[in-house]
């Protein structure tokens, strides 16, 4: 057992390195919307699995296979820009559809977060039977593509001794890392962004102040749901399948890495994205691969126990985002 | 109360007038009616009402049995944890689970009969409940949320690991309740006491008694200190803090309670359908229960059944829709809460604090009183 662990150190720390950069991207769209709404956005998850299947639709539709080098980097680039197009439309589709309603009739978020599981109903459902059949031309039930539009060729990029980088994992890494870079510029230094973490703080001041509440919502959405679309894009990069009901578990996660790092809390996504993915690539070495879920949130049972509010506690609203 | 409820709102499809009706009732009127509800619950699988509810392909009684039944049920006990004590549990299928591995380990392995195991499997079940809330309940809302839903994961994982319960494969063979008489009603060709493979009714019958009891326990409790104290954790708990309310300990019961109604769930699951796997108790669940609470009524006991019912029926009434039922329900959720955030049919107490603030869960934010907002929810 811990044997295995050590022998497989390495390789699990970039694994979960990787992992939790696609968990932390997911829990942005989560703590963003959960800062200003105070809503879990359960259908976040499917706005997700939406940018998987776009992420494949772009690799389906260039035709290429095994890219290396700065040909996947751009083919990467492509396809999370198409994936957070498409996400980020989502998203605010859905705020308009799923929430908007509710906010303006001042429904309570019990009302809201119910909403929330029948818009996810809705758009896993939409793919099972109508998109994947369609334009993938797979068979209804099930629905699971995997390894179908594989266009990824893994070379190990950085190989220090028993350190060994694959360039997939490289580029997910580093991509996430730059794309929360931005974000987290987005909030601190626009207008719009200063309307977030006002709307954040204190909703009726912020609309006292001339912030344009419904814009800023829309605004959130579309962020979140870029995200979710480029940590879409990455994700099909590194394990090339969609499936319908692929945002369930990921979503669930990336939920618990916005809780852990701290609920609201931007740079808290990154490092409850981090803790949990490195935690259960840990579990998973120590304890065998079935186990990693429960190793995940156990994790998050235990960090919640001593620190309430998270690791980085909740501060979108403090200003420093 | 007498404050609250002069100044309510009264909507189009209001159930005030039946209401007031009903509460300016004489005792012996309520009781008729209390019978007569009992008496059309255990006449509801008859034949003619089958051919109006079910589905030409589906057994009626099976669908009150296997579905309907249970999901009442489980509505009920989450009602409890959600709706009265206002605590967000996501993860109400573990107890469920609990509860239906606890007959399925005992009955097997040890052969414990029906009602030892039920008894057994209500105790485990809340001592869940404890283990889950002692060290969470401290959390607010959200993370309390989170929280639950990854127990009830850690749960479904764990029986899908473990080879003690055949993992992913399940628990084969587990025994129907012993009959308790071959008495056939007059007149009709049913046993109610004999529990066989064939008919689907005993089940169903066990059940009503169960909800019987479940409501009665409730209704019970929602009128004591208990069921005060509740209230006042789910508007404000700091204020009930103040108060002198021990909310943790309150709010540990309630999860307790909960739980102990959700494990009486599995327990007739599992001897009706004689085998279990972790496939059945898959977040869907929890979530479909918690939408028939909230869709009912949150905190209304009748609500919570009609929401429960409506739930577990509409999506197997409408199979013949094959592909698209999900989707249809799907919609039909995010209508409902729409057109009618606070549920079908709400207690007039909950309305009264809806209007008045967040409703205990508390609204969502960036939810400022506009021109428009502010009429509409105080009117």
């Amino acid at each position: 057992m811990f044997s295995d662990f050590i022998h497989q150190f390495w390789p699990s720390t970039i694994d979960g390195l990787s992992l939790g950069a696609v968990y932390a991207l997911v829990a942005l769209g989560y703590t963003m919307v959960y800062g200003v709404l105070r809503l879990i956005n359960f259908a976040h998850a499917d706005i997700f699995m939406v940018g998987t299947f776009a992420a494949m639709w772009t690799v389906k539709t260039m035709g290429v296979s095994n890219l290396g080098g700065f040909a996947l980097v751009g083919a990467i680039l492509l396809s999370a820009l198409v994936a957070g197009t498409v996400s980020g439309g989502g998203a605010v589709l859905l705020e308009l559809v799923a929430y908007r309603p509710l906010r303006k009739r001042g429904a309570s978020r019990l009302a809201a977060l119910i909403s929330a599981i029948g818009a996810s109903i809705v758009i896993e459902q939409l793919f099972a039977t109508i998109v994947v059949p369609k334009v993938f031309g797979l068979p209804k039930e099930g629905g699971k593509i995997s390894q179908a539009y594989h266009f990824v060729h893994r070379t190990n990029v950085i190989d220090i001794g028993p350190i060994k980088v694959a360039n997939d994992r490289l580029i997910i890494f580093v991509g996430a890392i730059l794309i929360m870079i931005a974000l987290d510029q987005f909030v601190n230094r626009t207008k719009l962004g200063r309307g977030i973490r006002a709307t954040a703080q204190d909703p009726e001041s912020a609309v006292l102040m001339g912030v344009n509440i419904d814009r800023v919502v829309t605004a959130t959405f579309l962020v979140g749901g870029v995200m979710a679309g480029a940590a879409a894009a990455l994700y099909y990069a590194r394990f090339e399948e969609a499936w319908y009901f692929a945002g369930f578990l990921l979503g669930i996660k990336a939920f618990t890495a916005a809780v852990l790092g701290g609920i609201g809390n931007i740079r808290g996504a990154l490092v409850g994205g981090v803790v949990l993915g490195l935690f259960e690539s840990y579990g998973s070495s120590l304890f065998g691969s079935q186990w990693k879920d429960v190793v995940a949130f156990s994790v998050l049972i235990l960090v919640l126990m001593f620190r309430p509010t998270g690791i980085l506690g909740e501060s979108l609203q403090q200003a420093r985002a | 109360m007498t404050g609250v409820a002069s100044k309510r709102t009264r909507s189009r499809f209001s159930v005030d007038p039946v209401r007031d009706r009903w509460e300016s009732a004489p005792p012996w009127a309520r009781w008729v009616v209390y019978l007569l509800l009992v008496v059309g619950a255990l006449l509801l699988p008859a034949q003619g009402i089958g051919n109006i509810m079910a589905p030409p392909e589906s057994d009626w009684p099976t669908m009150l049995s296997d579905q309907i039944g249970i999901y009442v049920l489980l509505g009920l006990g989450l009602n409890v944890v959600v709706g009265m004590a206002g605590l967000l549990d996501l993860g109400y299928v573990a107890f469920y689970a609990v509860g239906g591995y606890t007959i399925a380990i005992f009955a097997t392995k040890y052969h414990w009969s029906f009602w030892e195991t039920l008894v057994l499997a209500i105790v485990t079940a809340s001592l869940a409940g404890v283990l889950l809330g002692a060290p969470t309940l401290r959390l607010r809302g959200d993370y309390l949320a989170i929280v639950t839903l990854g127990f009830g994961e850690i749960v479904r994982v764990t029986a899908n690991n473990l080879n003690y319960v055949n993992g992913p494969r399940g628990i084969q063979g587990i025994p129907h309740p012993p009959t308790l008489s071959e008495w056939t009603v007059p007149g009709l060709d049913v046993q109610p006491f004999k529990y066989g493979l064939l008919d689907s009714r005993p089940y169903y019958y066990l059940l009503v008694f169960f909800i019987v009891v479940a409501i009665v326990f409730v209704k019970r409790l929602e009128r004591s200190r208990v069921g005060r104290a509740w209230a006042s954790i789910r508007e404000d708990e700091d204020a009930a803090e103040l108060m002198g309310v021990p909310t943790f300990k309150f709010k540990l019961a309630a999860f307790a309670i909960g739980a102990a109604i959700g494990g009486s769930g599995g327990v007739v699951f599992a001897a009706k359908q004689t085998s279990i796997n972790p496939g059945s108790f898959t977040f869907m669940v929890s979530a479909l229960v918690l939408a028939g609470v909230v869709l009912g009524g949150s905190g209304n006991i009748p609500g919570v059944i009609v929401g429960a019912f409506l739930l577990a029926w509409l999506p197997e009434r409408f199979r013949g829709l094959s592909d698209y039922r999900m989707l249809i329900f799907g919609v039909a959720l995010v209508a409902m809460m729409i057109f009618r955030p606070e549920g079908l049919w709400p207690s007039r107490q909950r309305k009264a604090e809806l209007a008045e603030g967040s409703g205990g869960m508390g609204s969502m934010g960036a939810e400022v009183a506009g021109p428009g907002t502010a009429a509409e929810v105080t009117e």
